[in-house]
């Protein structure tokens, strides 16, 4: 096959002559791009621009896709959309490594020089000039080997099309977070990043993403931990922005390996955040949770959680904690499955799914999988949708709490659990004082009964 | 203090009379309780008092030192000196013991007009209420009411009435679910609070909460009203000949 990239995205549309219903759209997808050639990343991108070719995009009678429009997604380019203010306070009396990207790109004067002790770090855009380099094994692999059984196109695309992203390996354990802060300055920004985490066995490292990427986004992480590796992630985005945000985080777990994940979204328009994990070695842990505050007021809202976690060795744990608050008509989906590989014995697996609907116009879909082909495993799930406990309320105000701040006090009660898998007590302060403040601004405007 | 007139309340989304007529008076410094057989109202008046959804008062009203109290607001009723002991206090997972209370006193101190507590004089204040409750400061920090013992739970009730000072006390069946002297420290946490310008409302089927709470006044309740008020010897009568006797003889 040719290396040209250009040359393959133009002949994407052409499966052994049949047009498909999708194939134009795909076409016009990939015509608005500006597809890297890609140095080290080169054989990834041709063999994702195969794989885009032969999946094509997600229609709306995909059943992965069911619960979730994806025409915004296949839309060739975004709708313009009003900047919210930033007012991005979180972490900043923690110290770390900031890295930072305008619009999109890695902005080297806005950060801090790419060195810490026990890490490297490199934008993709720099690294991929290179032929040679440590992530070439990683980049678009891990999104390869994570579409299976379940195609997740948007992700292919990424691997396509992204130029940017940052990568990092991690060789010991750096005494600082590494903080991406996503800013932007273009109304119509279709941002596509592509990061790629390595942690070497027994390293550790915290990840934060804050920030408003673009109106819309598509970003991959990938992240390969090492034996006794320990991967804490954090991403809370800018609230209020008006965005499409689409994000896939593909993460191999080595024995005895920890991977923890926690994201807070505060409004939005339409956003899907998948999550395919494989634990892949013995005694290793892997907790995903996410805590969602949904307005549909402030725009359409729309929030998908979509996890599918896969237990390929013996004595693993893994938790998804899920918590989406939803109000004036917004909907929150959640899809998560379990799979417990044969062999997998000692497979300890939970899943709590929960909406909290503060009105009765909006809806929180979930649809919970159990998948499991071990006979000595303790796996557990439960999915609740309820309004607010009355009885909790009615408690909080006769010990004189206002009504709205008893509300507040009842939603934070409600996030509780997805809160708790952060385990750093300052970061988890710190997005609780975030949440807090949020819903005390936001109290004078309850949902509609 | 409290003034309840020929109070009718029934429910909201049924249409079944609860309270038929409720007369009752509780002046400042004076201990009442109402004891009665199950499903006789004692529970609805103390909610309706405090301003829960789901109830509907058709005639009558009640007043807290002559302000009405059901055009109230429930945080409006407990800034205006009102509070009530659950029966079943309310479990309040990932939200600390001690900001609920510190949230609670500093709104009724907002509500009041009064300055907010420092976060310095709130922790002196708690630390030296809950010692004599023998809530430790594990029990503080914990979530509100989570995974604590019945025993635990009725005295964190107690605690925070203590924290919040109201005027008017009404505890319902607060010895329930409680042993001899779980029960003995709930009764030595409110006769600590008994003064002449604070007054309770002790609603309980048993007459041994009042062996430790000595009532001033005893009023049984039956089918919605109150159909006898004595002195404390009341209470013993029920004790000892049950409900059945007494409300033959009321007819």
């Amino acid at each position: 096959m040719m290396a040209d990239t250009a040359v393959l995205a133009a002949q994407v549309p052409a499966v052994e002559g049949k047009a498909r219903p999708g194939d134009a759209a795909l076409a016009a997808r990939l015509e608005a791009l500006d597809l890297p050639r890609g140095g080290f990343t080169r054989s990834a991108r041709e063999d994702a621009a195969q794989r885009l070719h032969a999946m094509g995009l997600p229609g709306a009678r995909d059943e992965y896709w069911r619960y979730t429009d994806p025409a915004p997604f296949n839309a060739a380019r975004p709708q313009p959309v009003e900047l919210a203010a930033d007012a991005t306070t979180l972490f900043t009396g923690i110290e770390r490594l900031n890295i930072v990207f305008m619009d999109g790109r890695f902005d080297a004067a806005a950060s801090d020089a790419l060195e810490a002790e026990g890490v490297q770090i490199e934008s993709l855009a720099a690294a991929d000039a290179k032929t040679d380099h440590w992530a070439a094994g990683l980049y678009g692999r891990l999104e390869a080997s994570g579409q299976v059984p379940v195609k997740r196109p948007f992700a292919v695309l990424n691997t396509l099309a992204a130029a940017e992203g940052v990568l990092i390996r991690v060789t010991g354990k750096p005494s600082r977070p590494v903080h991406i802060t996503y800013r932007r300055s273009a109304a119509d920004a279709d941002v596509c990043l592509h990061h790629v985490v390595k942690l070497e066995d027994g390293a550790e490292l915290t990840l934060l993403e804050t920030g408003s990427i673009g109106a819309r986004s598509n970003v991959v992480i990938e992240t390969d931990l090492g034996q006794g590796a320990r991967f804490h992630h954090i991403s809370a985005k800018r609230a209020n922005d008006p965005k499409l945000g689409l994000g896939h985080i593909f993460v191999r777990v080595a024995a005895e390996a920890l991977f923890k994940s926690f994201t807070l979204t505060v409004n939005g328009l339409m956003m899907r955040n998948e999550a395919v994990i494989e634990i892949a070695g013995d005694d290793a842990v892997a907790h995903i949770a996410a805590a969602v505050l949904g307005d549909g007021d402030i725009g359409r809202f729309h929030h998908d959680d979509t996890v599918f976690i896969t237990h390929a060795a013996e004595r693993c744990e893994s938790r998804q904690v899920f918590k989406k608050v939803l109000k004036n008509g917004a909907e929150g989906v959640f899809q998560g499955k379990i799979l417990v590989k044969p062999g997998a014995q000692k497979t300890d697996g939970y899943q709590i799914s929960q909406g909290l609907l503060l009105d009765e116009g909006s809806q929180f879909l979930a649809k919970p999988e159990l998948e499991i082909y071990a006979d000595d495993v303790k796996c557990s799930h439960g999915s609740t949708t309820g309004a607010l406990d009355e009885t909790a309320l009615f408690y909080l105000r006769s010990r004189g709490v206002p009504k709205e701040r008893a509300i507040v006090l009842l939603v934070l009660s409600f996030l509780a659990d997805a809160l708790d898998e952060i385990e750093d007590q300052r970061l988890r302060d710190d997005i609780l004082g975030r949440l807090e403040d949020w819903l005390t601004a936001r109290a004078g405007n309850p949902g509609k009964a | 203090m409290l003034e309840i007139k020929n109070l009718h309340v029934k429910l909201e989304d049924e249409d079944k009379q609860i309270l038929k007529g409720v007369d009752l008076t509780v002046p400042a410094g004076e201990v009442h309780a109402i004891m009665g057989p199950n499903g006789s109202g004692k529970s609805t008046l103390s909610y309706v008092l405090s301003g829960r959804d789901g109830y509907e008062v058709t005639e009558g009203e009640a007043s807290l030192d002559g302000e009405s109290l059901l055009e109230m607001e429930p945080e409006e009723r407990a800034a205006a000196g009102l509070f009530l002991a659950f029966q079943y206090p309310v479990e309040i997972p990932g939200v600390g013991n001690m900001t609920f209370l510190r949230t609670a006193v500093n709104a009724q101190r907002k509500a009041r007009g009064e300055e907010e507590l420092s976060s310095a004089e709130f922790l002196k204040l708690i630390r030296q209420k809950a010692a004599t409750l023998k809530i430790d400061s594990e029990m503080l920090k914990r979530p509100v009411n989570v995974g604590f013992s019945g025993g635990e739970k009725k005295r964190n009730e107690i605690l925070q009435m203590a924290m919040l000072e109201p005027r008017m006390c009404i505890l319902d069946e607060t010895d329930s679910g409680l042993d001899v002297d779980a029960m003995r420290l709930v009764a030595e946490g409110v006769n600590a609070l008994r003064s002449p310008d604070r007054a309770f409302l002790v609603i309980t089927h048993y007459q041994r909460l009042l062996d430790h709470i000595k009532p001033d006044v005893v009023h049984i309740m039956a089918d919605g009203r109150i159909v006898r008020t004595g002195g404390p010897e009341l209470a013993l009568e029920v004790e000892q000949n049950g409900y059945g006797d007494l409300l033959a003889e009321v007819g």
